[in-house]
């Protein structure tokens, strides 16, 4: 064994170049990949959002045709869920939370480093699919009976089942690793009650995915095994039952709905303290609603499930568990409310997205609450109404924080600030395009128009709210190209102080971009606000903070050398999940290359020969 | 296999090579400093158990959904062999033990100890796997197939994923046999035994689960009872 990594010695610790990003290590890198990568697939989505709202702008018409139709909506929530919101969330995570808890990298450098090459590979062989044109098309939870064979007679669903296994082990690696490194790996000082909340809610969101991925997983693996190996978990015919599958999906999927909105939540409730300039109100309310959150939201999922006819017991406590969790939410909000009472508040893009947030995540709560009313839900279940309500906390809710947390971070990472008026500009578009395309859709819900169909009759009068929401369509989408040339521009920026922002986490008292290795000194934490006790002393003792922690020789502090083997790995295992969608002989290779991958990385010597 | 943890924080005497100390000079800021005082890898290890509960609770669960709800034989009162698998749950206890004397080996520097004890672990868990594909082999003889009922799949599903679990953990216990030849195992490394323990005496205790759930409660079912009964 020793002669692999005789054969293939330890890469160097290049810092430029395509090489250096190949082997990185360095969480910040690591987070810019999984940003970076879910920002390409949030514009294919998009696309994918167009092409359906092109099909049903107008009734009666035959553009995209019922079977591409069924294909886009499918991929554009599945792509939306598990490519885009969650990797943002994850892209954060891996951005912020070392920093904002005094740690020089994540527990575990490589681990992190194999969950984002996996996602990727996972990610590609789903939209493999398109090139063999045999896209998923069953919907985002793909029910059976329509993922068994004589409903689905090509390959898609395994396309997105195998996609789906691969994305929930990179999911898992990568929740592994935050709870170690947030348990473990915080600075001295920073006791459980000092964590910043988006730390908190990073921990509460990886216990949720290490917990709810296994779930899907084994859903997952019985519909593949239904689908190619002869069994009959979800076919009626032969005693299989068909809401085994929907259990099985939202005893994950409702936990994935925490998993998609805790960390919108954490990072707006660093941007409203620091843009009002005062502390959280009510900090130890806004981590335990979370914690809260992120238990009961275990014993909610049967709300998906009003209609299957489980009977009156099981809707009537689904339905008393459901309006319970929504008062930690509430609890979340006035808190978020009474952070901004009486502050001097700062109208900047960061904190117009976080007030969008709250705006909009708002009416997505209340619309929620109407359909934990089991009776209530009877009539809206898979209508327009739900759509709306879906997109007001997962576009109002987390998309809206994600870029929040982009416009408030950017600085800290490349060192300038995004351009404020673009910002402006993209946050108003986003907003009202929002409220355009998906307010109307409450109405046409409420009116009976059924999700996933691919037209309606002019007969029935939904034409006219439905050309409204193309129309929001298009605002969004020149909100969201606005946001692309913001970033884009930004290489012409001049450069900003190491903390324009006034902010309170650890995380700006050190340069912009932060070195390497972050901390020259592993700072010792004061209290919640961190950075704003020593900023006030420092100004008190007549000799106010102007500059970041003083820059240090990196060859004094030893870091992680890169290393090739995450990605080795996750070949392997990306070849693993392509075997099994064309040949098993690949499968064989892709295990014996994710093997010698895995004897590599446990021979791989701590350092570089260089160091 | 256990990888050494990369942190800048932590890089523990006990990493790799373990021979080859010299690492450990690179001392810096908070060199040894964890926030709890625990190791980030055994921490893992547990984290990732819990998320492995979380299978097999599901595997299991569809397994008691479907019990006796199979449409045809062969049900699990026709072959199902309780002092059969009773061995073999001995065997896999065994292993147990094994692996506690190989960590205790390991704690005490006893070289011969760890060879024998690992070796010990990694043979009995391949008893186990034996009679598994033997018990596969018979009821597959018997006409049951993962096609063949709701039974088939549940059972074939759950115990195969169990056996591929205790195939990965024998690959591992081989991987610390052969590194302890090259000296790379003595009280420093004892966690990497450790942690690969915690995994084995999982894996063991998921099997006492499924055997008392699909043996001595479930091994008794037959088909779905005829209407009116």
């Amino acid at each position: 064994m020793a002669t692999i990594t005789e054969v293939l010695p330890r890469p160097t610790s290049a810092t430029a170049g395509l090489w250096s990003w190949i082997t990185t290590v360095d969480h910040k890198r690591i987070g810019v990949l999984y940003g970076a990568t879910a920002l390409v697939f949030m514009l294919l989505s998009g696309i994918e959002a167009g092409l359906i709202r092109m099909q049903l702008a107008v009734p009666d018409t035959d553009i995209l045709g019922p079977e591409r139709y069924n294909q886009m909506f499918t991929m554009h929530a599945t792509v939306m869920i598990f490519m885009v919101i969650m990797p943002m969330g994850v892209a954060f995570f891996n951005f912020v939370v070392p920093l904002a808890i005094g740690a020089r990298d994540v527990a575990f450098p490589r681990l992190n480093a194999l969950s984002y090459w996996i996602f990727l590979f996972g990610s590609i062989l789903m939209h493999f699919s398109f090139i063999v044109n045999q896209v998923p098309d069953a919907g985002w939870f793909s029910y059976a009976n329509l993922t068994e064979q004589p409903f689905s007679r090509n390959m898609g669903l395994d396309f997105w089942a195998i996609g789906l296994l691969i994305l929930g082990t990179s999911s898992v690696a990568g929740g592994l690793n935050f709870v170690v490194t947030i348990i473990n790996l915080r600075a001295p000082g920073m006791s459980l009650m000092r964590m910043p909340v988006f730390v908190w809610m990073t921990l509460l969101t990886s216990i949720l995915l290490i917990l709810a991925m296994p779930v899907i997983t084994v859903g997952l693996i019985e519909l593949v095994m239904d689908r190619n190996f002869g069994t009959h978990f979800f076919i009626p015919s032969e005693g299989g039952d068909p809401i085994l599958w929907q259990h099985l999906f939202w005893v994950f999927g409702h936990p994935e709905v925490y998993i998609l909105i805790l960390p919108p939540m954490g990072i707006v409730s660093e941007i409203l303290p620091t843009f009002s300039k005062k502390p959280l109100f009510g900090y130890p309310f806004v981590i335990f609603s979370g914690i809260v959150i992120a238990i009961m939201g275990w014993a909610v999922w049967s709300h998906h499930m009003f209609t299957v006819g489980l009977g009156p017991i099981a809707n009537s406590v689904f339905t008393i568990t459901t309006m319970l969790i929504a008062v930690p939410t509430g609890v979340k909000i006035f808190n978020w409310l009474g952070t901004m009472w009486k502050g001097s508040i700062e109208f900047t893009t960061p904190m117009l997205y976080a007030l969008g947030f709250i705006f909009l995540f708002i009416i997505g709560g209340l619309s929620g609450v109407s359909h934990a009313v089991s009776p209530s839900d009877f009539q809206q279940q898979d209508t327009y109404y739900i759509v709306a309500h879906l997109h007001y906390v997962l576009f109002g809710g987390s998309i809206m924080g994600i870029f929040a947390g982009i416009y408030y971070w950017w600085p800290k990472l490349t060192g300038k600030l995004l351009n404020e008026t673009l910002g402006k500009i993209n946050f108003w578009l986003i907003f009202i395009g929002m409220n355009v395309t998906f307010f109307p859709m409450h109405f046409v819900g409420m009116n009976g128009m059924p999700r996933r169909i691919y037209t309606y009759s002019s007969e029935f009068g939904w034409g006219d709210l439905n050309m409204l929401a193309s129309v929001g369509y298009l605002i969004l989408f020149v909100g969201f190209l606005v946001f692309l040339y913001n970033i884009v521009q930004n290489r012409n920026a001049r450069r900003v102080s190491h903390d324009p922002w006034d902010a309170p986490g650890v995380e700006w008292s050190i340069a912009s971009p932060p070195p390497a290795y972050n901390f020259a000194e592993v700072p010792t934490i004061r209290g919640r606000d961190h950075y704003w006790i020593v900023k006030d002393e420092a100004r008190e003792a007549g000799d106010p903070i102007t500059e970041p922690e003083p820059a240090v020789d990196p060859r004094t502090i030893h870091m992680p050398s890169p290393s090739y083997w995450p990605l080795i790995t996750a070949i392997g295992v990306g070849l693993i999940g392509g075997g099994l969608l064309s040949h098993y002989g690949v499968s064989f290779l892709g295990g014996l290359i994710a093997f010698i991958g895995v004897i590599g990385w446990s021979n791989e010597p701590p350092a570089a020969e260089e160091h | 296999m256990a990888h050494a943890p990369e942190t800048a924080h932590h890089e523990p005497a006990h990493g790799h090579g373990g021979h080859g100390d010299s690492h450990g000079e690179h001392v810096s800021v908070g060199h040894d400093y964890t926030t709890t005082g625990l190791n980030h890898r055994k921490m893992l290890m547990w984290v990732f158990l819990g998320s492995d509960c979380l299978f097999f609770g599901s595997l299991i669960a569809t397994y008691m959904v479907y019990r006796g709800q199979s449409l045809q034989g062969p049900y699990p009162v026709d072959i199902i062999d309780i002092p059969i698998t009773t061995i073999s749950t001995f065997v896999l206890l065994c292993s147990s033990f094994a692996m506690v004397r190989a960590l205790a080996a390991t704690n005490e520097n006893n070289q011969t100890g760890i060879k024998v004890w690992l070796l010990a672990t990694a043979i009995l868990g391949a008893i186990f796997i034996g009679f598994q594909v033997y018990e596969f082999n018979l009821f597959k003889n018997e006409g049951l197939t993962l096609g063949q009922n709701l039974f088939g799949a549940t059972f074939f599903t759950l115990t195969g994923f169990h056996g591929a679990h205790v195939t990965l953990g024998i690959i591992w216990l081989l991987a610390l046999f052969v590194i302890s030849f090259k000296g790379r195992l003595h009280p420093g490394t004892a966690l990497d035994v450790e942690i690969c323990g915690l995994y084995w005496h999982f894996v063991d205790i998921v099997w006492i689960v499924i055997f008392t759930l699909l043996y001595l409660v479930g091994g008794f079912d037959a088909g779905p009872a005829a209407p009116g009964h």
